[in-house]
C-alpha cells in the first residue's frame, strides 16, 4: 500500500511541476534572468505551492501528533547556519542557473526531453556519489588523526 | 518581460498548488519533507546500485511518481513550449554534476528548502533559497555575457 501512495505522490508532484512549466528549462532559466526578458511565471508557481505548504503544515502539526502512515514526523533537526550550508546552496545555483534544471524538474521531464534529462541526471548521480565520497574520507581522515 | 495572459497564470498557479498538496500529503501521510534531492541522494545510499534493494524504499516509488507524473501530463494535455535543441551536453554534464554535489552538501534543492522548509519557516531553508536563487541569477547573467 505505502508504495502505491508513495508513487501517487509522485505523480502528483509530477504533473503540477509539468503544468507549471518547470520541466521546461527554458522557462526556468527565463524567470532567473531578471536583467533580461524576465519570465515571471515560475514566481506565481513559488507563491502558490509556499501557500499551499505553509497552512497545510500548520494545520497537520496542529491538528496531527502524528503522521498516519509512519510513527512519527521526521523534520530535518539541524538548525545552524554552516558553511555548507552555503557553499552547498551556492555550487546548487551555478549548477541550476547553467542548464535551468533542478533534481524535480529533471526527473519528472524524462519522458518530455529524454537527451536532457538522463544526461542530467546521470551527472548528479556522479556528484551525489563524488559527495559521498568526499564524506567518507573526511570520516576516514578524522579517525586516523 | 515576457507578455503573461491568465491562461498562463492560470496554469502556474495550479501547478504550484499541486505541488504543495503533494508537499502537504508526504508529511501528512508519511511524515516527510518532499525534497527531491533528498530522496536521491537517499535512494542511491540504500540501494547501493541493488535495483531489488531500491525496490524496497519510499524513495524509489516516489521518484518513479514523479516522472510518471510528467509522463501523464504531457500524454493528457502536450507539452506546450519549444523544446531546447543542442543544448551543449558538456554544460548538461557539469551541471548536473554541480547540482548533485551542490544539493548533497547543502542539504536540499529547490522543493526541499525552496517549498518545504520556507513553510516550515525554517531559516536555514530560507537562507538556503536566497542563495541558491542568488548565485543562479548570477550564473544565468554570466552565461549571457
Amino acid at each position: 500500500m505505502k508504495p502505491i501512495i508513495a508513487l501517487s505522490i509522485g505523480v502528483l508532484f509530477g504533473f503540477g511541476l509539468t503544468l507549471a512549466q518547470m520541466t521546461n528549462p527554458l522557462a526556468v532559466i527565463g524567470f532567473l534572468d531578471i536583467t533580461g526578458k524576465w519570465d515571471i511565471r515560475l514566481a506565481f508557481v513559488m507563491c502558490a505551492a509556499l501557500l499551499i505548504t505553509l497552512v497545510g503544515y500548520r494545520i497537520l502539526f496542529s491538528k496531527l501528533n502524528k503522521p498516519l502512515l509512519s510513527l512519527k514526523f521526521r523534520l530535518p533537526n539541524k538548525s545552524n547556519i554552516d558553511s555548507q550550508l552555503i557553499i552547498g546552496s551556492i555550487i546548487f545555483g551555478v549548477g541550476w542557473g547553467l542548464s535551468g534544471y533542478c533534481p524535480g524538474p529533471a526527473i519528472a521531464g524524462i519522458t518530455i526531453n529524454p537527451r536532457e534529462s538522463l544526461i542530467f541526471i546521470l551527472a548528479m548521480f556522479v556528484g551525489v556519489k563524488a559527495h559521498h565520497l568526499s564524506v567518507e574520507i573526511q570520516r576516514k581522515v578524522k579517525i586516523a588523526q | 518581460m515576457v507578455e503573461v495572459n491568465s491562461q498562463v497564470i492560470v496554469s502556474a498557479l495550479s501547478g504550484g498548488v499541486l505541488i504543495g498538496l503533494s508537499a502537504v500529503l508526504m508529511m501528512l501521510l508519511f511524515g516527510k519533507i518532499a525534497g527531491i534531492s533528498g530522496a536521491f541522494g537517499q535512494l542511491i545510499t540504500i540501494s547501493k546500485g541493488s535495483l531489488k534493494t531500491a525496490a524496497s524504499s519510499w524513495q524509489f516509488y516516489f521518484l518513479i511518481g514523479l516522472a510518471l507524473g510528467g509522463w501523464l501530463y504531457s500524454k493528457a494535455f502536450g507539452i506546450n513550449f519549444d523544446m531546447r535543441e543542442n543544448f551543449s551536453t558538456s554544460l548538461l554534464i557539469l551541471s548536473g554534476i554541480l547540482v548533485g554535489f551542490g544539493t548533497q552538501l547543502g542539504n536540499g534543492c529547490t522543493s526541499g528548502h525552496g517549498v518545504c522548509g520556507i513553510a516550515r519557516l525554517s531559516i536555514r531553508s530560507i537562507l538556503a533559497t536566497c542563495l541558491f536563487m542568488g548565485s543562479a541569477i548570477v550564473t544565468v547573467y554570466l552565461v549571457k555575457l
